[in-house]
């Protein structure tokens, strides 16, 4: 801050120190005696008297105490404008030390893990304990905590990848994160409402469960133009674009007709948010190998 | 009874009107708590509808306890103690007419604005632009009729009492108008005028005064009059009421910044507002101790005067919570109990065992001498409240203080590795019996306020009671 106005906090914060202290010492300067009477201010207000009674002693040194204190604390504490206290402290570097001593501590640990290789990891008891403890306090409020996911956040245990499932695409997606994008009427906007119907039915035959024979053959038109270039004429989905396979019979968004209506009509974002930066990268070769073990 | 020279008669209307306000609003906004309290033990009371989620009712258990149950009382409270320390009757019935139909307007505005979604999401001051601006109105008047009632008094000087409640609606007023600049961008949407930290700083200047000054500073006033009245003592120390009142307002207002410790707010600030917080702890304590002391010589009376318990355990819960409160705002223990349910059971220690009880002791004195009695119907009800409001009260802090601890100190537990024992889900799952304590807590708590509304019922349905609009000044 300026110059000006670290002169006006450092001003207003000391004078409401000093201004109390003032105010203490003043008032108790005034007293008649230091011990209680009957004696009144002489006032009545509906016919409430006031005692003119001395401060008591004991709450009058818990007053000083205090203020002792607090201009003790911004002596060394950043409290007075630009004065940075004599401790030299701040919220980030308390931060930093913090980190910095949790590394130290436990640093070894994860760096023999980091340089092991995911596969070979996956086989080793003690770093799934600490993947899945992981997993538990950064990964399950979206996927669950048994990794089972819900509606719009992929199961991890199942052989269904949508970005691929080898150990490098597994840390590719924690560390960068994803963005699943599925247009509107994918790459046909001007897809009517008899094409709708048709492409849902088309999408449901995949797996065999199409409500009208006659919509899913006429969709098989629509759904090539629409939808093939992600997932592919045969339906089977593209790791590269993150296009789901629509045959396994496995869905993020539901799988029944209103559902997938539903998601060609309006199409779908979804976003695995960036986890380097967060975790460390020998932690992440952990969680790596814990994701990799649940389906391996 | 209008025949009567109104220099010399006080306005009751206004005052009978918003004691029973007080009475309606507590059982509302109270037992929303208690849905919401249930909601946490047994999830599907949301219901699945929008307006009956947990989301939306929290503000509206916040905004009709504090601003319909809080507010009324000391509505009804500083117009009532007003008139009679300065010997003088409100300068304007109109006025005082309109603040009662204004602010229980923008009550029921709240309670169906909040329901609807309608939010400015700041907490406290959750209501939309056009009611913030009814609200403004409202107050100004407020103080016009307040300060101008002083301003005519016939006292030679201002009682104790008046100085916190003047306190209390200049600075509500500067706080309320502050908080809530924002830009409309349709009837029911609004922008904050502030952004990033800045707009987290004034809110919680803002949030942390309406703890200091609309549930303290206010309430202290309350304390001022029906104290010394309910006793029939004399105040303890006039010099003490001198010093708590200039330091609690001159400190109150800097400690708003504990409420963002270790976060984006400048290092500076928080220490500021931490050092602000622990001076406050001996004036919010000379309140406690004026309160306290003005009723050695009478303590016997505490045997058969269950108001008068009201008002003694009031002053124990405030004085605990003030002790509380800038313990927690200290960095160390805030980075244990920052959002816990510690800070819910440091609340409500304030809200019932404080602002709750005092409320509910001056209202128990006001309503017979109100509607020209000697007394409330049944005195043995009003010991039946007393019990089940502190027993209520206590299980209901207990439980957070527990949860809350326990919280706080699963969500920092270390494993050897350096990974979190716990996840938060199994902090939630350990947090159930106590949620369900404090259910238990607030429902013991509201059957209270249901006795005081039976006995607030037949007090004013006697046959003597007459609702006094207008009653003879009594001199000093």
């Amino acid at each position: 801050m300026s110059t000006f106005w670290s002169i006006w906090v450092t001003v207003i914060v000391l004078g409401t120190v000093f201004g109390c202290w003032w105010l203490l010492l003043a008032t108790r300067k005034s007293q008649v005696s230091d011990s209680e009477t009957e004696r009144t201010t002489g006032h009545s207000f509906d016919g409430i008297e006031e005692y003119d009674n001395p401060l008591p002693k004991w709450w009058f040194y818990l007053y000083v105490a205090t203020c002792i204190f607090a201009l003790g604390y911004l002596a060394l504490y950043p409290g007075l404008g630009n004065f940075k206290g004599l401790l030299g402290w701040t919220a980030v570097n308390q931060w930093e030390a913090e980190v910095a001593s949790a590394d130290e501590k436990y640093g070894e640990i994860y760096a023999q893990y980091g340089q092991t290789p995911v596969i070979e990891l996956a086989k080793d008891e003690d770093a799934l304990k600490i993947g899945q403890r992981l997993f538990a306090n950064n990964c399950a409020v979206c996927h669950g905590s048994a990794a089972r996911g819900q509606v719009g956040f992929p199961n991890l245990t199942d052989d269904d990848w949508l970005w691929g499932g080898t150990p490098d695409a597994i840390l590719e997606t924690l560390r960068n994160g994803r963005m699943g994008n599925m247009p509107a009427k994918g790459v046909m906007p001007n897809m009517n409402a008899a094409q709708v119907d048709q492409v849902v039915n088309h999408v449901l035959s995949f797996s065999g469960r199409e409500k009208d024979a006659a919509a899913a053959e006429a969709g098989e038109a629509v759904f090539a133009q629409a939808c093939a270039a992600c997932h592919g004429a045969d339906g089977k989905g593209m790791q590269a674009l993150g296009a789901p396979n629509l045959t396994d019979n496995i869905w993020l968004y539901g799988s029944n007709y209103e559902w997938i209506k539903e998601t060609v009509l309006h199409g779908r974002q979804n976003e695995m948010p960036a986890q380097s930066g967060r975790l460390s990268s020998d932690q992440i070769q952990i969680l790596a190998a814990y994701v990799y073990s649940l389906s391996n | 009874m209008s025949t009567q020279n109104p220099n010399l008669t006080y306005n009751y209307k206004v005052v009978r009107q918003f004691a029973i306000m007080t009475v309606v609003w507590g059982i509302v906004g109270m037992a929303l708590g208690v849905l919401i309290a249930a909601q946490l033990v047994w999830p599907s009371l949301n219901l699945d509808l929008p307006w009956t989620h947990f989301g939306r009712l929290r503000p509206l258990h916040t905004n009709a306890v504090i601003f319909g149950f809080g507010g009324s009382a000391l509505f009804a409270t500083s117009y009532y103690v007003v008139q009679r320390t300065c010997q003088a009757r409100l300068i304007s019935d109109k006025l005082a007419a309109f603040t009662f139909w204004g602010w229980t307007a923008i009550i029921v505005a709240a309670a169906i604005t909040l329901p609807m979604g309608y939010t400015s999401t700041k907490e406290y001051a959750e209501l939309e632009w056009p009611i913030d601006i009814a609200i403004a109105i409202v107050w100004v008047t407020y103080a016009v009729v307040f300060f101008g009632t002083i301003t005519k008094r016939s006292t030679p000087h201002i009682y104790v009492a008046n100085w916190f409640y003047g306190g209390f609606i200049l600075t509500i007023a500067v706080l309320h108008i502050g908080n809530n600049m924002a830009l409309p961008v349709s009837a029911f949407k609004s922008y904050s005028a502030y952004a990033g930290v800045t707009d987290a700083m004034m809110q919680w200047w803002y949030g942390h005064n309406a703890v200091g000054f609309f549930l303290t500073a206010g309430f202290l006033g309350m304390m001022y009059y029906f104290v010394p009245k309910q006793a029939g003592r004399p105040v303890y120390s006039y010099r003490l009421s001198i010093v708590h009142f200039w330091a609690l307002i001159a400190t109150y207002v800097w400690a708003g910044g504990h409420h963002l410790h270790y976060s984006a707010l400048p290092d500076w600030a928080q220490t500021a507002s931490m050092v602000m917080s622990l001076i406050l702890l001996a004036p919010s304590w000379g309140g406690m101790i004026n309160g306290m002391m003005t009723l050695s010589g009478a303590w016997h009376k505490l045997r058969t005067d269950p108001i008068l318990r009201f008002l003694v355990v009031s002053l124990s819960f405030y004085g605990m919570s003030t002790f509380e409160g800038p313990m927690m705002s200290i960095k160390t223990v805030n980075a244990l109990s920052h959002n816990t349910d510690w800070t819910i059971g440091h609340v409500h220690s304030g809200a019932l065992g404080w602002v709750a009880m005092i409320s509910i002791g001056a209202i128990y004195h006001l309503i017979p001498k109100v509607w020209g009695l000697k007394e409330m119907y049944s005195t043995s009800l009003i010991n039946v409240h007393f019990w089940l409001a502190t027993v209520g009260t206590v299980l209901y802090i207990v439980a957070m203080w527990v949860n809350g601890i326990m919280q706080g100190l699963m969500w920092r537990a270390v494993n050897d590795d350096g990974t979190l024992t716990y996840s938060f889900v199994e902090s939630l799952e350990a947090s159930y019996p106590g949620y369900f304590v404090r259910f238990l807590g607030g429902v013991i708590f509201l059957s209270g306020m249901l006795f005081m509304a039976y006995n607030v019922y037949m007090t004013v349905r006697q046959k003597d009671a007459v609702a006094q609009d207008n009653a003879a000044i009594q001199a000093a």
